[in-house]
């Protein structure tokens, strides 16, 4: 057993974690100055001239959705929570059929740049094209904010930088990094580093799985028993010591899991990579890489998440600096000692570069090619303009990600991605199913569905106890409650109204949506017809 | 392979999209699509769901040890990932020997102009 010293200082070496980030800056860097050389038109900086392979793309996909909530939250969850910690890494896993069943193939077939343009395909463009960029932008903005405050307290562990000012330093440093990546690279840099970052990502993972078994004589049994003697509970193998304490967190469990596994393949930041490869083959064969390396790794974190309970021990990590989140690297240090705790700590920063970054150029092309090309210069921007927009944008999103970041510093890194999750299935998921799906779809639907999941899915977070109520709310104190809705997950709710008011008001609506357009957008949604091309250098 | 090989941008304002639409062979397309994903897709939310209530409503079967300390819970968890797998494949496979060539042939004859309908190319 490792005893760990002042819990206000980090257990690794400081200055050794700095350096192994340095150096992985250094080299993603360098790939990111050699590919970006090509970067002329809207499509290379968008959709890095569409020239990607499907295991490429897969990885980079993997490398953007395993943020940093899935390796130190979920890890973190298993080691204090026991098994309900893992129910996320199934929910997270399972979401993938409906991108790859529903949406990847048909979007990559219909779509230019973003979401908005399948979105606004065969409705009214301008309206629909505003709704899609304003929900891309919110649901961009609560990720980002997320990764932001979890880098922050993933400082006060690795680097030892305990106060709120140093801290405030470090997420200036992770901002102004991910908005250079962005600036420089664009989609293909942007690629290439989250390409990196899984492939460190699952391998340091994938090191730490074996290992931990190796101790235990590769018994998983044994890790299991040695996990329940460390945490004198038993109970944490079996569910329900987080979430079966009572009627309303068991309804609220549901309604995590239908925000989990209706959100992925409606996350703005997910639909756009499959625009990054030249065919909707290789978007499908992005998709099967992609659920591969998500699935291997999040059968890791079940091994991980014992792993730390059973060598670090919950009451240290609970104790630790970063509360949950530092479990993993807790464990690293207590497998290989200061060194492999600064790869697990640069691989952690690596991850949130490399999220911030893809969510950054996401909300930027949004911004830039919905509202700015198509509705305020009414599809006919100057050349070249869209594209400087577009890094004008990131460079304004970055300020906005550092300064709300160091606002959130603190705050439940879990909450607010399980919220972007919720936003994206009731804002973007009913919209994108019935205008690929449903004749019937009407602009005046699309617009219900998308505002109406949006404004109900924040109205019902604002009412929670995740805001409100108690000294682990966002406002932090007993005093202010205004928690009038029980759940803390709004999904059960905005979801299915969603989808209710997208039929509802369709059905009412006595306008007919131009029946050659939809026509178009099916016939080119499923046999690739006039499907935008790679591009040629 | 997928659509790569096409070089030249074809000119596809001529395509009547209804008319293609309506063909015999799209509706065969659409319907081999919509036959697999519907019903796959609902089959594996409903075992999600399933397994999701069975850890909130049922912690005593989920608790019930299998092997040594490795109980029901982590075996249907493990199930679910295997399941995952599985059905990606078999979507792969299914994609790839029934979607694909009805797809291809489609947009070959469209962008060659040889797709036969009443008036589909006009």
């Amino acid at each position: 057993m490792f005893a760990f010293e002042a819990a206000t200082s980090s257990p690794g070496n400081p200055w050794l974690n700095i350096g192994i980030f340095g150096a992985f800056v250094a080299v993603t860097m360098v790939i990111v100055f050699r590919a970006s050389r090509n970067n002329k038109t809207a499509a290379d900086y968008y959709a890095a001239g569409r020239s990607f392979t499907g295991g490429q793309n897969g990885s980079a996909i993997a490398g953007d959705y395993l943020s940093a909530a899935s390796f130190l939250g979920i890890v973190g969850a298993i080691a204090l929570n026991g098994y309900d910690g893992f129910l996320y890494s199934i929910g997270f896993l399972v979401a993938w059929l409906v991108a790859l069943l529903l949406v990847a193939e048909l979007l990559r077939n219909t779509g230019k740049f973003t979401m908005a343009d399948v979105l606004s395909f065969r409705l009214k463009q301008r309206p629909v094209r505003i709704a899609a960029a304003t929900t891309t932008l919110v649901v961009c903005f609560f990720y980002l904010l997320a990764q932001m405050a979890g880098a922050g307290g993933l400082v006060s562990l690795l680097l030892g930088v305990g106060d709120q000012v140093g801290q405030a330093v470090v997420i200036t440093v992770v901002g102004a990094l991910m908005i250079l990546y962005v600036l420089v690279g664009g989609m293909k840099g942007t690629t290439w580093v989250q390409i990196i970052k899984a492939v460190l990502l699952i391998a340091g993972a994938g090191v730490m799985t074996v290992w931990v078994l190796a101790l235990n004589g590769f018994d998983f049994s044994a890790l299991l028993d040695k996990a329940v003697a460390v945490a004198e509970n038993p109970a944490i193998l079996d569910p329900g010591l987080k979430y079966g304490v009572s009627e309303v967190s068991k309804i609220d469990f549901m309604s995590l899991g239908l925000a989990l596994v209706l959100g992925t393949a409606a996350l703005p930041h997910v639909l756009m990579r499959f625009y990054t490869v030249p065919t909707a083959k290789e978007a499908r064969k992005s998709v099967v890489w992609a659920i591969w390396l998500i699935g291997i790794f999040y059968v890791f974190t079940l091994v991980l998440g014992y792993g730390a309970a059973a060598l670090v021990g919950p009451a240290v990590i609970a104790g630790a600096p970063g509360g949950p989140n530092s479990a993993a690297p807790l464990l690293a240090f207590a497998l290989g000692g200061p060194l492999l705790l600064g790869l697990i700590s640069a691989i952690a920063f690596a991850t949130i570069l490399a999220v911030v970054a893809g969510l950054t150029i996401t909300a930027a092309a949004s911004f830039a090619h919905d509202i700015y090309a198509s509705v305020v210069k009414k599809g006919k921007p100057e050349p070249g303009a869209e594209v400087k927009v577009a890094r004008r944008t990131v460079v304004i999103i970055g300020v906005v990600a550092i300064i709300g970041g160091i606002g959130a510093n603190g705050q439940n890194v879990a909450f607010l991605v399980a919220l972007a999750f919720a936003v994206a299935a009731s804002a973007n998921l009913p919209t994108i199913v019935y205008s690929l799906f449903w004749k019937g779809f009407t602009t005046k639907g699309a617009l219900w569905s998308m505002y109406g999941g949006l404004i109900s899915a924040i109205v019902l977070i604002i009412f929670s106890p995740v805001v409100s109520g108690s000294e682990t709310s966002m406002l932090k104190t007993e005093a202010i409650d205004f928690a009038i809705f029980p759940l803390s997950n709004p999904g059960i709710v905005s979801i299915p109204l969603a989808f209710l008011l997208g039929w509802i008001v369709s059905v009412m609506d006595k306008t007919v949506e131009s029946p050659e357009k939809q026509a178009e957008m099916e016939v080119r949604s499923l046999t690739g017809l006039g499907a935008e091309k790679a591009v040629s250098h | 392979m997928g659509n790569e090989a096409l070089s030249a941008e074809v000119d596809l304002s001529h395509v009547d999209y209804p008319a293609v639409q309506q063909s015999p062979e799209f509706q065969e397309l659409r319907k081999t699509h919509r036959s697999f994903v519907f019903p796959v897709l609902a089959a594996c939310l409903v075992w999600y769901f399933a397994y999701v209530l069975l850890a909130v409503y049922a912690v005593d079967f989920m608790s019930t040890r299998v092997f040594g300390s490795v109980n029901v819970a982590m075996v249907l968890g493990l199930a679910q990932v295997v399941t995952t797998f599985a059905v990606t494949m078999w979507y792969v496979h299914y994609a790839n020997k029934r979607l694909d060539p009805q797809s291809e042939k489609i947009r070959t004859e469209i962008e060659s102009g040889d797709f036969e309908t009443e008036k589909a190319v006009r």
